[in-house]
C-alpha cells in the first residue's frame, strides 16, 4: 500500500487506534493459526470414532465433547476450520479477480458500460443463497465448486466498485498524462487506475471473505454444500443437529467459531475501511 | 420525472431480460444430459428421450432459449418433473408462508432496528450507540439456521412458548398457521434488524447535522418533537430503500429458516427441488424471486421519487 515507512506507520495506528480492531485481529489470527496448525495441536485424531465416547459431554477427555461417532468435537473443529477458512479465502481472492477484471472493462470501455452494468444488476438481484444453491446443484457439490459458485455470486459487488472507482479515476489529470505519455490502454488499465481503487477493493475483499463463510456455512447445513463426510462448520452443525435435545454442545461449538470468525473479520473490514479511506468512515 | 421512470422501466425490462438468460444459462451448464440427471441412474434410454423432448431439449439450443423466454413472459415457466405440475402453480401453492414469514420478520425487524438506531445516533458516541452497533454487528455475523436452531431447542421444545416446526398440518386454520410463523419470525427478524439499524442510525446522523434541525431547535422546540417530527420524517425515505435492499437479505434467510423449521414455503421448495434435481423448479424460484428483487427496488425508487421533492431527475 504505502511506500514509506513513515505512512506504514501511520495506517497502522489509525487502523488499531480503534481498540475493537485490534481485539478482532488478535482473535482472527488466533483462529486462523490454531485451525492452519492443526495437526500439531489438536488433541486427538478427528476421524477417530469410538463407539463407547458417542456424545460425551465435553470434559477433561473430550475437551469440547465428542459426537455420535464419538469423535474429538475439539479436534474436528480445528480441521473443520481450515475448509472453512480457505473456502472464505478463496472466494475472497477469485471474486475479486473475476470482479476487478469486469469492473475495469466496464469503467474503461463505453461501450461496454451500459450492458455490462445491467449485466451486474441481473447477477446481483439474485439473493446469494439462492443462486449459490442453484450453481452447486448443477457443477455437483465438492469444496472447489462450492468456492466457484460463491465466487460467481460475489464478484458483481466488486465489480460495481471497481467499475465506479474507474469511472472517476479515469477522468484525472495523472491518467491523461499517462496517455499522452504514450501509455497504453492495459498499463494505464492496471498500474495508474488498479493500483489507486486497490483499497476500495481489499476493504470489500474483507467482507465477501465473512459472507462466504456464512454463506459455505449456509450450504453445508442444506445440505448442498461440499461433501457431508467433509468436516466444515457448516457440516459440523448439519450433523449435530438430529442429538440438539441431548447435546446441544454439537451445535454451539461450530456456531460460536462460525460466528466468531465472521465478527472479527466484518470489524477488520470495517476498521481497514475507515484507515485507507478516511472520506469512506461512515460514523461506525 | 416521467423520461425518467420510462428509462426507470426500460432498463428494468432489459434487467429482467438477463435475469431470464441467467437462469436458462446456469441450468445448461450442467455436465451432461440434464434429462438423464434428473431421472437418475435406473431410467432407461426411451423415457430420458422422451423427457427429453417433454422438455425441447432435443431443439437446437437457439430455439430453446427463445422457446423459455417467449414463455417466461407469459408467465409459462415450464414443468416440474417431481409433481408434474407447473412451475407457476407449484410456486404459489408455497408462496403463502414464505410471504406471511417475510412479512412477519420485516415487521419485527423494523420495530426492533428503528428506535435502536434513532436512538444510537441522537446519543452519538454513549456507551448505548457503541452497543447498538456492536449488537447489530453481532447479529450479522451469527448464521441465521443457528440462531433458528438454539431459539428452537430452547424456547420451543424446552419451554415450549412456540410451536417447534412445521405448518400445523393439512387442515389448520390459518392462525394456527400463523402461529408457527412466530418463532420463524422472530428469528429472522432478529437478523434483519443488524442492517436496518446500521443504515437508520447513519441517515439519522446525517439529518441531525442539517440546518433545518438547528432552527428547529433554537426555535425553542422540544428535542423529542425535532427528532419525531423534523427528523425522523426526513430519515425514512433512505430507511424505505434499505428495507427494498433487505428483500434479499430476507429471502435468503428464509431459504435456511424454513429448512429448520419445516416450514413448507419456497425455500423449502428450492432446497428439496436441488436434492430431487427438478431444475425446472429450480429456475423458476430463481426468475420468480430476481424479479421481484427488481420490481421492489423500482418501487422503492420511486416511492423515493414522489416524497422527497428535492430528488430531480
Amino acid at each position: 500500500m504505502a511506500a514509506t515507512t513513515t505512512d506504514d506507520a501511520s495506517f497502522l495506528d489509525l487502523l488499531f487506534s480503534r481498540r475493537n480492531v485490534l481485539a478482532a485481529l488478535i482473535l482472527f489470527v488466533v483462529i486462523a493459526v490454531l485451525c492452519l496448525l492443526a495437526p500439531l495441536v489438536a488433541p486427538a485424531d478427528p476421524f477417530k470414532m469410538s463407539v463407547r465416547a458417542r456424545l460425551t459431554e465435553p470434559g477433561v477427555q473430550f475437551l469440547l465433547g465428542a459426537d455420535a461417532f464419538g469423535r474429538d468435537v475439539a479436534s474436528r473443529l480445528l480441521y473443520a476450520g481450515r475448509v472453512s477458512l480457505t473456502i472464505g479465502l478463496g472466494v475472497a481472492a477469485f471474486a475479486s479477480v473475476i470482479g476487478i477484471a469486469i469492473g475495469l472493462v466496464a469503467g474503461f470501455f463505453r461501450k461496454l458500460d451500459a450492458p455490462m452494468s445491467r449485466l451486474i444488476d441481473a447477477m446481483m438481484a439474485f439473493p446469494d443463497i439462492l443462486l449459490a444453491i442453484a450453481l452447486v446443484s448443477i457443477l455437483g457439490g465438492s469444496m472447489v465448486n462450492v468456492m466457484i459458485a460463491l465466487s460467481i455470486v460475489y464478484a458483481p459487488r466488486i465489480a460495481r466498485i471497481v467499475r465506479a472507482s474507474t469511472l472517476v479515476i479515469r477522468e484525472l489529470p495523472y491518467v491523461e498524462a499517462a496517455r499522452a505519455l504514450g501509455s497504453s490502454t492495459p498499463t494505464i488499465m492496471f498500474t495508474h487506475v488498479l493500483r489507486n481503487i486497490l483499497s476500495p477493493i481489499i476493504v470489500q475483499a474483507t467482507f465477501i471473505f465473512a459472507y462466504a463463510m456464512l454463506a459455505e456455512a449456509g450450504l453445508s447445513f442444506l445440505g448442498v454444500g461440499v461433501d457431508p463426510a467433509t468436516p466444515t462448520w457448516g457440516t459440523m452443525i448439519n450433523e449435530g443437529r438430529q442429538y440438539i435435545d441431548q447435546a446441544a454442545f454439537l451445535i454451539v461449538f461450530p456456531g460460536l467459531a462460525i460466528s466468531a470468525s465472521v465478527l472479527s473479520l466484518q470489524l477488520i473490514g470495517d476498521g481497514l475501511r475507515d484507515a485507507l479511506d478516511p472520506r469512506l468512515a461512515k460514523d461506525l | 420525472m416521467k423520461t425518467y421512470i420510462l428509462k426507470r422501466i426500460i432498463g428494468l425490462m432489459v434487467v429482467i431480460f438477463l435475469v431470464l438468460t441467467i437462469a436458462f444459462v446456469i441450468v445448461r451448464l450442467a455436465p451432461g444430459d440434464p434429462a438423464a440427471l434428473m431421472l437418475g441412474p435406473e431410467a432407461s434410454a426411451e423415457d430420458a428421450a422422451a423427457l427429453r423432448k417433454q422438455l425441447g431439449l432435443d431443439q437446437p439450443i437457439v430455439i430453446q432459449y427463445l422457446t423459455f423466454v417467449f414463455n417466461a413472459v407469459q408467465g409459462d415457466l415450464g414443468r416440474s418433473i417431481f409433481f408434474n405440475q407447473p412451475v407457476t402453480e407449484v410456486l404459489l401453492g408455497r408462496a403463502e408462508p414464505t410471504i406471511f414469514l417475510s412479512l412477519f420478520s420485516l415487521l419485527i425487524a423494523l420495530v426492533i432496528a428503528t428506535p435502536i438506531g434513532i436512538y444510537a445516533a441522537y446519543r452519538r458516541g454513549s456507551w448505548l450507540d457503541q452497543g447498538a452497533i456492536s449488537t447489530a454487528m453481532l447479529a450479522a455475523s451469527i448464521p441465521s439456521f443457528w440462531t433458528g436452531l438454539m431459539f428452537q431447542r430452547y424456547l420451543a421444545t424446552e419451554l415450549g412458548w412456540f410451536p417447534a416446526s412445521g405448518y400445523g398440518g393439512p387442515d389448520a386454520d390459518f392462525w394456527t398457521r400463523m402461529g408457527h410463523l412466530a418463532l420463524p419470525s422472530i428469528v429472522l427478524g432478529i437478523v434483519n434488524s443488524a442492517l436496518i439499524i446500521r443504515f437508520t442510525r447513519a441517515s439519522m446522523l446525517d439529518i441531525l447535522g442539517e440546518d433545518y434541525i438547528r432552527t428547529a431547535r433554537s426555535k425553542g422546540m422540544g428535542e423529542a418533537r425535532v427528532i419525531l417530527r423534523h427528523a425522523l420524517k426526513n430519515a425514512a425515505i433512505p430507511i424505505i430503500t434499505v428495507v427494498g435492499l433487505t428483500f434479499a437479505l430476507l429471502v435468503s434467510g428464509a431459504v435456511v429458516t424454513e429448512r429448520v423449521f419445516n416450514i413448507p414455503g419456497m425455500g423449502n421448495l428450492i432446497v428439496s427441488a436441488v436434492l430431487r434435481r427438478d431444475y425446472p423448479v429450480i429456475q423458476g424460484t430463481l426468475i420468480v424471486v430476481a424479479t421481484l428483487y427488481v420490481l421492489i427496488n423500482l418501487a422503492t425508487d420511486l416511492v423515493y421519487l414522489l416524497v422527497d421533492k428535492r430528488v430531480k431527475y
